[in-house]
């Protein structure tokens, strides 16, 4: 018999290696003969470079070179990173170039490339590099950065302003025109890094013999690392090899090419010795993408039953000195304002300010929660404006189910429709209520209030954009090992994607997860490949796998119906091996095993295939899914705050998603609790500090605040399931969902617990001297 | 110009006598003068935990401390948890049947801590373990399969040989 | 993040401790490399010598003496934190040691190292402040005691000459059934105190109070007592509004400002925290 494995809770595959401390990550890489570098960083966020002086690092024992764009330049066709994604609303074109030249803008950018015997001298010689600079002004808040007069962040710039968009639908003067009430808000968000525990890294390694140049790379998407060597370094795509080791951790910004990585590649090239460099924390914090600032203004109309009628605004967002991904993130945000609620008209326009910061890119929920957390505040704004609960008001302008699909009237990025595929929204907000015993909930308050105590009680909707096309390239093979492997584009950083494949895989091709392997992130196994990103691998690579694997199974039948001279409608498979149904054992001559047909299929030179069938045992499969999977959800916070310290803690937090079939319950609940605390420390902890000259304040995991095993509540979850139609699977993204409504359900917890002090809070994250102040000032009106 | 010292120590039970450049972190020695790299830097200044090891039982931040420092010491790194190569610790079985782990990269560190912490507190609360791994930062799984694994982990080491050495001993 | 180059030292006793700290230039004490080796790693520290005092015999110990505790420089802040004599003599001190840091950390940390690297928002120092601990310190000229209202000397500095070591801590033990209290508010669990709080009271059998201590930690430079609210609660029966009254006098001090906090905020915190500790404190003098 078939075990069912797709809708289980099965055991990771990728544990084992992990748990023994046997996993590959990539600075346990070690070649023979290998040396390794350290960068020098601009310790300026703009300044215009005179020279560089590396005579003292060069003389240091161990040393093997100083590189910098000048020594790079031999070996490229073009010094720049050209990986914006495509858009018709640039106003400047700003690439990174692999080493900065004659300026640099942002502190962290990197300079040159010392290359030692190991790290230790590297970084002895990268501080005796001396670089002559000749300071800039500096545009740090991305607000100022598009005033008249200000500084420019690059000195070849008439202006900061790097691109500009409006997107939106109805009519919108006539809403506001119509409507019995108009609110705004000026809402202040910042979101951090990423801080995957592993920091990044890459090891190069050329061949001169066969002019092979391989890069390992702690990358969520390899292949379109590969795109960009081919392009910079004017090499043969079959010279070159992009491979990711065990990843620890993503959540976004490895889904970026950097500098370093084409750095060591000519490096390798250029020393003819293995090159490894390793990222560390105080580089992340510099040199590594991060999410930053939005400064939202909003408005919205709403008629004498607080149902919507419009919503319009304008956001500002900290793009950073350079387009190290495109205009996808505050896209996003704008796109994704008017989450799960009917709004009829809508219009955002947005501006991205460059500044010399280091650029901005997604990080885990990318622009989502921005957007999430700007709606709830307004809804809960309506609330307390018409004296509603904040629940009837959500109710009332949620998008009931009977509506799905429901399109709403916007073009993605890439010009796809925004529909929102399926979902009960209205159920999620009321078993999350339920769940979380909103309706006893002012019992509670009541009874802790007249303890001193002030408790709060907030919620927040949200549906989140998984599975972003166009595709995942998938290959499932059935070797005459009998072993079936799997190969795919998409990358595995900690999501679970092997198991999660295996188990699509193996549950129409034998049901034993032993007998499946999952090769990820390689540009060797599969030629094509986008990678991880976006809550999508699930339903991108799942449903390729999906349809491979079916049709992998579909000839295995047949073969094994020819060799066993036995109806296929008779067989099943069993583990290793086919056999005829009902029979099942050792019995010769009705069973036969997955490497006999792999054998079989593999073909013998002067003899046909077996029924006159192609070849080999294996298909490849791309399924298009142009549109998004729309998950859902309800979170639910309960938080004390303590009023004389501004400390909050989260008492209870309930979180209702809808991510539709599960294909593994037990990962499903691990990306929903992670997403959850991340979005906590957006909330509550993670602040990403620069002064006014663009110099970080925060390098350190002691000053960056991460959410630790104490500050996390036990979260709550509720599944519901309602299927996507958009793939076979029926299958939503879940990797970032947890994120996404946690801000906004935990201010409006916060805000709820210092009602009597008539506390607005119009910004995430908080913190606690701002929340004393808040309530000082509240003191103060009353 | 680099300084070095010859040093004796065992680690996961072997004995070496290494020659050790002095200014050498431990985290670095065992990954890469002894190659074993179960043992993760996440920050090198003492806060995301995920270098720890058992220094003499104890659990310590091997990036804070120097290589020749450990000289005369027993060190357990990840490596050394698991009784053999075809069994897994009761806490690691506990890790993986909880989901405790994702990417895994700050798992061997939360391992020491907790066979460290499991062997002084065999029966501990909720809010026990998460101070104990307070010091141990995790991106991925928000904590929960961490917590539930070292205590469903405390269920499985209970009635267990403890006394066979820091790694909680073996199965029974 | 690698430690630069250096050369090591790892003397056996204090008087070679001291000899090497005495010939060698820009040397660094290496104790329980807690902050050392982070500031090593990140190359905050520069030293061309480190001398490891983590072989050096008979640092390590907590001994009660007569009138309360002496604790060796080099006892780890594990040790201090299981120790008995330590919460019988200064369950005050019992009180902070797990909120230093991390158990890691303190398995490695040592009390003296807290004290000579001294950040001011560190428990140990905050304690010790209000103890009046009694520093003992070996030089080339001997053995010295520095008692703790003389020990900071700005941020990050003691007035431990640069040629001399901390050897121990004497910790003068209050009075059977005094009253404790630490209180702190940090953002997470084990970070440093953005501002700590520190009390001690003895009270007479007339319930009024006849010895105070309030320590403020984490706030300017150095801890600081809160001398103005220790001599107006003496006498005073022990009343939220005595209490009350006192913290406010904590509103007055310098407090700095950094990337987590306003100087305001400090100051706000001194007032609740100081508040919190003295009541804390006084529920657990002995005949409440």
């Amino acid at each position: 018999m078939s075990r069912a494995v797709f809708g289980e809770s099965v055991k990771r595959i990728e544990d084992p290696e992990l748990l023994r401390g046997e996993a590959r990550f990539i600075d346990d890489i070690s070649i023979p003969s290998m040396l390794e570098a350290a960068l020098v960083r601009s310790p300026h966020a703009h300044a215009e470079i005179r020279g560089i002086d590396a005579a003292a690092a060069l003389k240091l024992s161990g040393v093997h070179a100083v590189l910098t764009l000048d020594d790079l330049r031999p070996y490229l066709l073009t010094e720049f990173l050209v990986v914006g994604l495509p858009s018709p609303s640039y106003k400047q074109e700003r690439n990174r170039p692999v080493l900065a030249g004659d300026e640099v803008v942002y502190v962290g950018e990197p300079i040159a490339m010392v290359i030692a015997e190991d790290r230790y001298i590297a970084e002895d010689a990268a501080q005796l590099v001396e670089v002559d600079y000749d300071l800039l002004p500096a545009a740090a808040d991305c607000r100022d950065a598009l005033a008249d007069g200000a500084p420019t962040v690059h000195k070849d710039a008439k202006d900061n302003l790097l691109a500009e968009f409006s997107m939106g639908y109805g009519d919108i003067d006539a809403a506001f025109g119509k409507a019995a009430h108009i609110y705004s808000e000026h809402i202040t968000q910042h979101r951090g890094g990423s801080h995957s525990i592993e920091c990044r890294g890459a090891v190069a390694v050329h061949d001169p013999g066969t002019d092979q140049l391989t890069l390992w790379v702690s990358s969520q998407m390899p292949h379109s690392t590969l795109r960009v060597l081919v392009d910079m370094l004017g090499r043969d795509e079959n010279q070159m090899r992009v491979v990711t080791p065990d990843i620890g951790g993503g959540f976004g910004p490895k889904l970026v090419v950097y500098q370093e990585d084409v750095a060591v590649s000519v490096a390798a090239i250029k020393l003819g010795r293995p090159v490894k460099w390793i990222e560390d924390r105080r580089e992340h914090f510099i040199a590594t993408t991060q999410e930053r600032d939005q400064y939202w203004e909003v408005e919205v109309a709403v008629d004498e039953d607080a149902r919507i009628l419009g919503l319009r605004g304008s956001i500002i967002h900290d793009h950073g000195a350079y387009t190290a991904r495109g205009i996808n993130l505050p896209q996003n945000s704008a796109e994704s304002l008017p989450g799960p609620y009917e709004v009829p008209a809508f219009r955002m326009n947005t501006k991205l300010a460059l500044t010399n910061k280091v650029p901005v890119t997604p990080v885990r929920g990318a622009g989502h929660p921005q957007a999430a957390f700007t709606i709830e505040r307004l809804m809960d704004r309506i609330a307390r404006e018409l004296g509603l609960d904040r629940t009837e008001v959500r109710r009332r302008n949620l998008i009931p189910a009977a509506a799905m699909p429901y399109t709403r009237p916007l073009k993605t990025r890439g010009g796809v429709a925004v529909v929102l595929d399926s979902g009960d929204y209205p159920r999620s907000q009321k078993d999350t209520l339920e769940r979380a015993g909103w309706d006893q909930f002012p019992a509670r308050q009541l009874a802790a209030r007249e303890e001193g105590r002030y408790i709060g009680i907030g919620l927040a909707n949200f549906v989140k954009g998984t599975g972003r096309g166009p595709f995942e390239q998938v290959t499932v093979r059935i070797g005459t090992s009998g072993r079936v492997h799997v190969y795919t584009g998409g990358t595995a950083i900690g999501q679970g994607t092997k198991t999660m494949l295996a188990q699509i895989v193996a549950e129409q091709l034998g049901g034993d997860m032993g007998n499946v392997t999952v090769t990820t992130g390689d540009t060797a196994a599969t030629a094509l490949g986008i990678g991880t990103s976006n809550s999508r691998l699930a339903v991108t690579a799942g449903t390729s796998a999906h349809v491979a694997a079916g049709k992998v199974r579909e000839k295995a039948l047949k073969i094994a119906a020819h060799v066993l001279d036995s109806p296929v409608e008779d067989l099943e498979f069993d583990g290793a091996e086919i056999h005829v149904k009902d029979r099942p054992g050792r019995i010769a001559n009705v069973g036969v095993k997955l490497g006999e047909l792999a054998h079989a299929m593999a073909g013998t030179p002067g003899y046909s295939l077996p029924g006159g069938m192609g070849p080999g045992l294996e298909a490849t499969e791309h399924v298009i899914l142009d549109a998004k999977a729309f998950a859902s959800g309800t979170a639910v916070a309960e938080v004390e705050v303590d009023i004389e310290t501004g400390g909050v803690v989260i008492l209870n937090y309930v979180l209702a998603h809808d991510c539709g079939r599960i294909i593994n319950p037990m990962l499903v609940d691990g990306q929903a609790i992670g997403g959850t605390a991340h979005g906590i420390g957006n909330a509550l902890y993670e602040w990403m500090g620069y002064d006014e000259n663009g110099q970080p304040l925060t390098t350190n995991l002691a000053d960056y605040l991460l959410v630790t095993a104490t500050e996390m509540p036990r979260i709550d979850l509720l599944h519901h399931c309602s299927p996507s139609p958009l793939n076979p699977l029926g299958v939503k993204g879940v990797g970032e969902c947890g994120v996404v409504p946690a801000p906004g359900a935990i201010i409006s917890a916060v805000e709820d617990a210092l009602t009597p002090f008539g506390v607005h809070i119009d910004r995430a994250p908080i913190s606690p001297p701002e929340i004393v102040a808040l309530i000082e000032q509240g003191r103060e009106r009353s | 110009m680099s300084e070095k010292r010859r040093v004796s120590l065992a680690v996961n039970g072997t004995a070496y006598e290494e020659t050790i450049e002095t200014r050498l972190t431990l985290a670095d020695f065992l990954r890469h003068q002894l190659g074993l790299t179960g043992t993760h830097l996440g920050c090198e200044h003492g806060v995301c935990g995920a270098c720890t090891v058992l220094v003499d039982g104890y659990s310590v931040r091997s990036c804070l401390m120097l290589a020749v420092q450990a000289g005369g010491s027993d060190i357990t790194t990840v490596e050394g948890i698991a009784p053999s190569k075809d069994e897994l610790h009761p806490l690691q079985e506990a890790f993986r049947d909880n989901h405790g782990l994702q990417c895994g990269f700050c798992t061997p560190g939360m391992l020491t801590t907790l066979v460290e912490f499991l062997r002084d507190n065999p029966s501990p609360t909720e809010r026990d373990v998460r101070e104990a791994i307070s010091g141990n930062l995790c991106r991925c799984t928000g904590y929960q399969g961490i917590v539930d694994a070292a205590l469903d982990a405390a269920q499985r080491l209970k009635g267990q040989d403890r006394t066979a050495g820091p790694d909680g001993g073996e199965s029974p | 993040m690698k430690p630069p180059p250096f050369s090591y030292h790892d003397p056996a006793t204090i008087t070679e401790a001291v000899e090497l700290l005495a010939t060698l230039d820009n040397a660094k004490l290496l104790a329980g490399g807690q902050s050392l080796m982070a500031m090593l790693n990140m190359r905050y520290a520069q030293p061309d010598h480190v001398i490891d005092l983590n072989r050096v015999e008979g640092l390590s110990y907590i001994r009660a003496t007569g009138d309360g505790l002496e604790i060796g420089a080099m006892t780890r802040q594990r040790d201090v934190e299981f120790s008995n004599d330590v919460r019988r003599l200064c369950p005050l001190l019992n009180e902070a040691m797990p909120l230093v840091g991390h158990r890691q950390t303190r398995n490695r940390g040592t009390f003296g190292g807290s004290l000579a690297h001294f950040d001011s928002s560190a428990e140990i120092p905050t304690v010790c402040a209000g103890l009046d601990a009694v520093l003992r310190v070996a030089g080339p000229r001997g053995e010295r005691e520095i008692a703790f209202k003389d020990f900071p000397a700005g941020y990050l500095s003691t007035s431990m000459e640069l040629d001399e070591v901390l050897v121990s801590v004497r910790l003068p033990a209050w009075g059977a059934g005094h009253g404790f209290g630490f209180e702190e508010f940090a953002r997470r669990h084990g970070d440093f105190a953005i501002v700590s709080a520190a009390a001690l009271l003895e009270a007479g059998t007339d319930g009024r109070i006849t010895r105070a201590s309030l320590t403020l930690g984490g706030i300017g430079s150095a801890p600081v007592r809160v001398a103005q609210a220790e001599a107006a609660l003496m006498g005073e029966p022990g009343s939220v509004e005595t209490f009350a009254a006192a913290a406010e006098m904590a509103r007055g001090i310098d407090a700095h400002e950094d990337i987590h906090a306003p100087a305001a905020y400090r100051q706000h915190l001194a007032v609740v925290l100081s508040r919190r500790a003295l009541e804390k404190a006084w529920s657990r003098v002995e005949g409440n």
